[in-house]
């Protein structure tokens, strides 16, 4: 959350409402560590990545619906033969994401 | 319990540099809940912020706290109650450290390029030089620190702070400073000394260290001539080659090129 601590602070400064999404577990070979982290606002604005921009454009989605419905959730992106065609990382491992509205 | 929201103290504290823990229920119905912990004294700990049960945050704080140390941030399981052997809640412990620190002695050329990169790889930027003509914060703005002091009188003072994290470089190429410096240097725990200088000017040192006593265990802590071989030329390119010399280090990896291995590129 380090790296887009100055976005946050405007956006909130702003009245923007955000959610953030942060990696909290990682299964195998992933790009990111626990802790990176995403924000995105109401608008569709965007601030840091998850990942190395394979499941970015999923998770706005995901995002803006958490700020639809208030609702936290966790969400997992991974790859195998079922989701082949679904969102998943290129390089093979599995991450874990809990995304959550910027309310605290 | 301050009224402040809790993101708004995290930020302040973040700002600061303080390192401070933020655990967070990821189910249930107190999913989102949040605790945060920091020592704003050696022996003294803040708790601010509940999960919601005073025995969960007892276990969390005490658990967020040993993240903090090891600079860790990961997923834990607990009971209701904070029961280290149940599994029916996930808290989420993201450990902001604090930045680790790169101490750079002698305020050249190569030392503004290696600022530059340090500050992007996230790094507290020492510069340190005992000319105050040079080690000026004009020449080196993105610095967090310019000391005009003898490189081993900071050492004395900051050097049992440092971890296996940080790095020092001596790019001075003056035996005056080099040698007392490098010695500074060996005594500290810090995972990487990089020392500048050419094959000869590295041959010279070693017999100057052994001089004053330095032995050939310490010696092969000393990275020196400094760099990976990348062919770096200017001092841009030379602080890249630094750079990834110390991320290679930290993670034991070969610093060969990932299209002449096999096996995974992330452990």
């Amino acid at each position: 959350m380090r790296e887009i601590l100055k976005d946050l602070e405007r956006w909130r400064r702003q009245g923007q409402r955000v959610a953030i999404a942060r990696v909290v577990d990682l299964e195998g070979s992933g790009p990111r560590l626990p802790g990176a982290s995403m924000a995105v606002t109401e608008d569709g604005q965007v601030a840091g990545s998850v990942s190395g921009g394979c499941v970015e454009g999923a998770v706005v989605v995901e995002a803006l619906d958490v700020l639809a419905t208030g609702d936290r959730r966790m969400m997992t992106f991974g790859y195998s033969d079922d989701e082949a065609f679904a969102v998943g990382l290129t390089c093979g491992g599995t991450i874990h994401l809990f995304i959550e509205p910027l309310d605290w | 319990m301050s009224e402040t929201p809790i993101f708004d103290r995290l930020a302040a504290l973040l700002r600061d540099e303080v390192p401070v823990a933020l655990a967070t229920v990821l189910d249930g119905p107190r999913a989102g809940a949040k605790l945060m912990v920091h020592r704003p004294a050696v022996d003294e700990v803040q708790v601010e912020g509940t999960l919601g049960n005073n025995d969960l945050d007892r276990v969390v704080a005490r658990d967020a706290l040993g993240e903090l140390a090891a600079g860790r941030s990961g997923l834990r399981h607990y009971g209701d109650h904070g029961e280290a052997r149940e599994e029916s809640l996930r808290v989420f412990i993201e450990a902001f450290a604090a930045p680790p620190r790169m101490l750079l002695f002698g305020a050249v050329d190569f030392t503004l390029a290696l600022v530059r990169v340090a500050k992007v790889l996230g790094y507290r930027v020492t510069v340190c030089d005992a000319r105050e003509v040079f080690a000026t914060t004009q020449r080196f703005p993105l610095a967090d620190e310019v000391v005009v002091d003898w490189p081993d009188r900071l050492l004395a003072e900051v050097g049992p702070d440092l971890r296996r994290r940080d790095a020092i470089c001596v790019l001075t190429h003056d035996v005056k400073f080099d040698v007392p410096a490098i010695v500074a240097a060996l005594r500290t725990s810090v995972g990487y000394i990089g020392v500048m200088g050419s094959r000869r000017t590295h041959e010279d040192r070693i017999g100057r260290l052994a001089d004053v006593g330095v032995t050939g265990a310490e010696m092969a802590r000393l990275r020196s001539p400094i760099g990976l071989d990348i062919g770096a030329r200017t001092p841009e390119e030379t602080a890249i080659s630094v750079m990834s010399e110390i991320i290679a280090l930290r993670t034991g990896r070969s610093a060969r090129a990932l299209s002449d291995t096999d096996g995974p590129i992330h452990d």
